[in-house]
């Protein structure tokens, strides 16, 4: 199968992500790429686990004084039902349905906006109440290190999506695209995985002390 | 549309360069740079060695010693030994493997020159206010300490020309996955692209460590954070972890490629299939594995406990067994072949009883409780050098004779390549074998100086001497080059008359889409195998057809720039107004590029049947 054949409801592949050479190359490299991805956010994190609570004085903020669970719950309420918006746009790839995956796709989008938005509140919060900033503490380098770096995941994935759509919104559906739409989703889950870690690691386990 | 037979003036071989995305271009793009760095690090190896060739002296004074020292490692590491392997890797792997390309030609080309502009913007931090100063491996209350920004260029460079490789190594693992020649299954691949398959998996594991640990150095020194300052809460044994994470498997990143080619060298030279291929294969695999799993051996005094301790270095000798199968099958593929010395082959013959010394001084090392006499000595330096020198320079100096004629179409003198040959070895062993002495002499290691009358001057001179002997093989290799492409003899698809494997089934150089026809492999040493039989050719595997081919592009080179750009920004960020300015407009560039990229439909084009046809006629004709 070539990329720039026509596609229409029947030629299209059970795994348009994988159909054509290129394809399958892509799809490859972009596991492996996010095993260093994962090697990238576990160094990450074994750093903010050895500088958690590590602050010069002892009037500063420590982690169980900062998290507050509405806020990290409904963040990652939003994350994960992005994540959720984003396989329903992949099925409705498969079945060579542009329209209603473009439409998917936006939800996820916005979805990731308003995770964002709540982030930016968030770190804007501790440095105001509580002056916990990025240079205060290693504590404080760590966290928004890690914690940044995924933020910094979530808006290149933005970026990425919207691109795509604005990109292909005029020619649908083909084997060249397909797999960018894929992977383009494939980045978003795994910065929803990562998401889970942190909070687990930094937000419940920061809460219990 | 046979533009590819047209002859074509500077700019345009310039701009075909700036713009190529053939493994075959850019192999020769890394075999240029990293030469350019081989040298420069050489140079700086030299500066060393003459101030430490007599006591007090000062050729060079404390401060600038301490630049000239980092660069040389870090250079040689990171500029020099990586790039020239992979500028082999990329020439002859994908023709081992019977392929068109690499998987990804337009990210082989951007690995490429993220590596070129990290290099230069590491380098050029000796035109601009001094070089980075806290050794290669820049320990972190050595480089915060650091004034200037030396340090910065290390870190900021590092982290672009890291980048690079990090591509280059999912790039290689994706081609040797997917893009094998039908009957090329993984058990008949040749050591070579083994090697290159089970590096480049490390590279993938073990940059990201250094990412971060340099993200940290960076946000450290220019962005006001505390990662490593203990009074603010931080911790500087963070960075040691991070660093030998990626430090240890760094050296088997080195290695094994140098493994894979002596055991190319080895076997074609004695005329003989590689003895225990399979266990070959498991031990390269095993040893990568173990790479992951002893980085605390470069850390036993920093004070982690007798338990840690232990584990490491118990690990750390367990690596010994893979490597002496691999030693032990070198040995009898030599026993009872027909050996022919040729240059590459003496480099083979010598690599194993060199490497050999550096592997046992690597198990002395590994006893935790001996390594507190050890550490930081000349010791270290000569058992580094052992391996490095004896294994991955070697290697690469044999590779250069190996492969020239296949990537360049013609031989390089073979008398030549004997005198360097033996000026480098015996170079080698004068330089670094008496250093094990001084380092047990009580010699610490990155010193600028030392005092007379203390038993170090005759080991030092001995040194020296010896560098220059290997300065001189080096200079002569060079004119080897000049002579020969002047001379410019062309050679045939298989110069050395004993190929084994498919780059010499077809012609040097070869042709852009490498086999017109993918070949059939029919077992290991495919091309012997149809020699063997009275062959010439291997077997096509497909009838003649249309080729794809990827087209070129300037995009890189582009995103590569705009990082460049943008790592002047961060680092004069707090000195002047325009860093900041200056460090968006370099992601900006950096980041349209890559837009741009992404928007713009890249197809590649057809090579017609017809015209493949046509050429082989003007061929024969
Ligand atoms: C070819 C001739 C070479 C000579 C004469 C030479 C000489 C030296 C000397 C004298 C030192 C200083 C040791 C000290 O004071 O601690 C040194 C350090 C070092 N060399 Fe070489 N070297 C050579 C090649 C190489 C190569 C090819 C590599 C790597 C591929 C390499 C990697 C290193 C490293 C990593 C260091 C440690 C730098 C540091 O302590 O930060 N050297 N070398
Ligand atoms: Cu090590």
């Amino acid at each position: 199968m070539h990329a720039e054949e026509k596609m229409t409801n029947e030629t299209w592949p059970a795994s348009p992500e994988k159909a054509t050479l290129e394809a399958k190359n892509k799809f490859l490299g972009f596991w492996f790429f996010l095993g260093g991805e994962t090697v990238l956010f576990a160094s990450l994190f074994a750093t903010y686990l050895a500088l958690k609570d590590k602050v010069p004085t002892a009037d500063h903020a420590l982690s169980k004084d900062l998290f507050e669970m509405p806020l990290v719950f409904l963040m990652t309420m939003l994350l994960l039902t992005s994540s959720l918006t984003s396989v329903y746009a992949m099925h409705h790839m498969k079945n060579f349905e542009f329209k209603k995956m473009q439409l998917w796709l936006g939800i996820t989008v916005l979805l990731g906006l308003a995770f964002l938005g709540f982030e930016i509140y968030e770190f804007n919060h501790y440095v105001h109440e509580y002056h916990h900033s990025f240079t205060s503490s290693a504590f404080g380098s760590a966290f928004y290190t890690l914690v940044g770096f995924h933020g910094g995941h979530v808006a290149f994935g933005l970026l990425w999506i919207i691109v795509l759509m604005i990109r292909n919104s005029k020619r649908g559906l083909s084997l060249y695209n397909a797999p960018k739409f894929y992977l383009a989703s494939l980045y978003w889950h795994f910065i929803d995985v990562v998401w889970v870690f942190i909070f687990t690691v930094v937000y419940l386990m920061g809460m219990v002390g | 549309m046979s533009t590819y037979a047209q002859k074509k003036g500077v700019g345009a071989v310039l701009w075909d360069y700036l713009t190529t995305v053939d493994h075959k271009k850019i192999a020769i793009l890394y075999l240029i740079a990293g030469g350019f760095f081989f040298v420069l690090g050489g140079l700086e190896a030299m500066v060393i060695r003459i101030q430490l060739a007599i006591p007090d002296n000062n050729f060079v004074s404390a401060g600038f010693y301490n630049e000239v020292l980092t660069m040389h490692g870090t250079t040689m590491i990171f500029l020099a030994a990586m790039p020239i392997l992979l500028g082999f890797m990329n020439a002859v792997m994908p023709l081992q493997i019977g392929a068109r390309d690499v998987a990804f030609p337009f990210l082989n080309a951007l690995g490429f020159w993220l590596f070129l502009f990290g290099g230069l913007f590491l380098n050029l931090s000796w035109f601009l206010g001094g070089a980075p100063d806290a050794g290669w491996t820049s320990y972190a209350s050595l480089s915060l300490a650091s004034e200037g920004h030396g340090i910065d260029f290390y870190a900021l460079g590092l982290q672009i020309s890291g980048f690079g490789t990090l591509i280059g190594g999912i790039n290689f693992l994706v081609t040797i996955i997917n893009m094998r020649a039908p009957g090329m299954t993984y058990m008949r691949m040749p050591l070579f692209t083994w090697t290159t398959f089970v590096a480049s998996a490390l590279i993938l594991f073990a940059f990201p460590p250094l990412t971060v640990g340099i993200f940290f150095l960076t946000f450290d020194r220019l962005f006001g954070a505390n990662f490593f300052d203990p009074t603010m809460g931080g911790n500087t044994v963070i960075w040691e972890h991070l660093f030998w994470i990626f430090g240890h498997p760094e050296v088997y990143i080195l290695i094994l490629p140098a493994f894979g080619i002596f055991s190319e060298i080895i076997s074609t030279f004695s005329r003989k299939r590689l003895f225990g291929y399979s266990s070959m294969v498991f031990a390269t695999v095993l040893i990568g594995f173990l790479g992951f799993m002893v980085w605390a051996h470069h850390m036993f005094t920093t004070g982690l406990g007798p338990i840690a301790n232990s584990i490491f270095a118990v690990a750390t000798m367990a690596i010994a067994v893979p490597t002496g199968i691999k030693i032990f099958n070198w040995l009898f593929t030599m026993w009872g072949g027909s050996i022919r010395f040729t240059t590459p082959m003496l480099y083979a013959v010598s690599f194993v009883p060199s490497f050999l010394l550096g592997g046992v001084t690597g198990v002395m090392l590994a006893v935790a409780a001996a390594d507190y006499q050890y550490h930081d000595t000349y010791f270290v330096v000569a058992h580094f050098h052992y391996v490095i020198v004896g294994g991955v320079v070697l290697a690469i100096l044999a590779a250069t004779h190996f492969y020239w004629p296949k990537m360049f179409g013609t031989m390089l003198n073979e008398f030549l390549g004997k005198i360097t040959f033996w000026l480098f070895l015996i170079g080698f062993h004068l330089t670094f074998f008496i250093q094990h002495f001084l380092g047990l002499m009580g010699m610490p290691r990155r010193i600028f100086t030392f005092l007379p009358n203390q038993g170090l001057e005759v080991g030092n001179v001995v040194s020296t001497v010896g560098a220059f002997f290997m300065a001189i093989a080096v200079i002569i290799l060079l004119i080897n080059i000049v002579i020969t492409s002047v001379k410019n003899v062309k050679v045939g698809n298989d110069p050395w008359g004993d190929g084994r494997s498919l780059e010499w089934a077809i012609a040097s150089p070869p042709p852009f889409y490498n086999f017109k026809q993918l070949p059939l492999v029919r077992g290991l040493d495919p091309y012997w195998i149809e020699k063997m039989e009275g062959k010439k050719e291997m077997t096509p595997a497909e009838p003649l057809g249309d080729i794809h081919m990827p087209n070129n592009s300037f995009i890189p080179f582009m995103i590569s720039l705009g990082l460049f750009i943008a790592a002047f920004g961060a680092m004069y960020r707090l000195d002047y107004s325009w860093g900041l300015p200056v460090l968006i407009l370099g992601l900006l560039v950096t980041l349209l590029s890559m837009f741009t990229r992404s928007i713009k439909d890249d197809h590649g084009f057809h090579i017609h049947k017809e015209d493949l046809i046509d050429e082989d006629k003007g061929r024969k004709a």
